[in-house]
């Protein structure tokens, strides 16, 4: 089978590039970055850099950047429905009013 | 599988094909896990939108360095379990035999780590049910904080369990030789389930440890 290895380097590149965005995140966490009474700047970093490490994560360490274009549909495909369930239910919830702190949003 | 874990069954063309469907069989599996966790992760959102203090409140009697090093601890199991999938790779069983045995033993210290921090939570009251106690307003709300707590992490260690499960399943047929750089499917397609488990984690972290911090 052809299967292209990866470099050892890079996986530990991969790895020390996910323990800084940790120490980011929890770093950014002790700052009051404002936005709100929801603090939204705070959450917005923080998802943000999840984000970037789980992209890191799928990428390199799930060989979805070696994978073929099928699996990038799989993949492309759960993200986009986990997408649809978060979007809805934020859109509708955040719509009506009930929270004191939607109004951070748009803020 | 086992008795002729090196051919190629007889509905594939070839090995290449036997190893794509294997792989894109584990993540149809996958992406029903993203729905299951997607689940847990919107009802959060929600309920930390309309009680944000009371989260916050909650999310401060969490144990930040634990949880920091619980994410250290995953991470680098993921890099050791990447090193396993490679070693397989390249057919050295030395390699897949050393990985694999460090991979389990930091998912075994994640669990440790978070049995501590359970237990942590019985002491202080915090486990949601007749015996909660927390002082002040938001009493009611953080306790709907720390049931999503035990109910994502819960579940989480639950595959993580799973995942240590599969990997002295691994160990075993390692140790017997049975991976080789031809066929290696086993490890990687664990390998796929162990990263995604971890990649659950990246968000689990900053969801109920750091995002309600501030409030």
């Amino acid at each position: 089978m052809t299967h292209p290895t990866v470099p050892v380097r890079l996986y530990v590149g991969i790895f020390v590039a996910l323990i800084l965005l940790t120490g980011l995140t929890v770093g950014i966490a002790f700052f009051d970055l404002g936005g709100g009474r929801f603090h939204f700047a705070n959450a917005l970093a923080a998802i943000t850099i999840a984000v970037a490490k789980a992209l890191l994560v799928v990428l390199y360490f799930m060989h979805v950047r070696y994978s073929s274009r099928l699996t990038w549909i799989f993949v492309g495909a759960g993200v986009f429905w986990f997408a649809i369930m978060i979007v809805l239910t934020l859109a509708d919830y955040l719509s009506r009013g009930w929270f004191p702190t939607a109004g951070a949003w748009s803020s | 599988m086992s008795e002729h874990s090196a051919q190629v069954a007889h509905q594939f063309e070839d090995a290449e094909q036997q190893h794509e469907a294997s792989t894109l069989g584990m993540w149809a599996f996958l992406i029903t896990e993203v729905m299951f966790f997607g689940g847990l992760f919107a009802g959060f959102f929600v309920y930390v939108l309309g009680h944000t203090q009371a989260f916050a409140e909650g999310s401060r009697h969490l144990d930040l360095t634990l949880g920091t090093i619980n994410t250290v601890v995953l991470l680098g199991s993921s890099l050791t379990m990447a090193l396993a999938v490679r070693s397989a790779q390249e057919g050295r069983r030395q390699g897949q035999v050393l990985f694999l045995i460090l991979t389990m033993t930091l998912g075994l210290a994640f669990l440790g780590i978070k049995g501590l921090e359970y237990a942590h939570k019985f002491e202080q009251h915090l486990v949601p049910g007749p015996l909660f106690r927390m002082d002040g307003p938001h009493a009611q709300f953080a306790q709907l904080f720390f049931s999503f707590y035990f109910a994502m992490t819960g579940v989480h260690a639950l595959h993580m369990i799973v995942g240590v499960g599969l990997l002295a399943w691994l160990l075993v047929n390692a140790l017997r030789g049975r991976y080789s750089a031809e066929y290696f499917t086993p490890i990687e397609v664990s390998g796929l389930y162990w990263h995604f488990v971890d990649v659950v984690w990246i968000f689990l972290f900053p969801t109920l440890y750091l995002v309600a911090r501030h409030a």
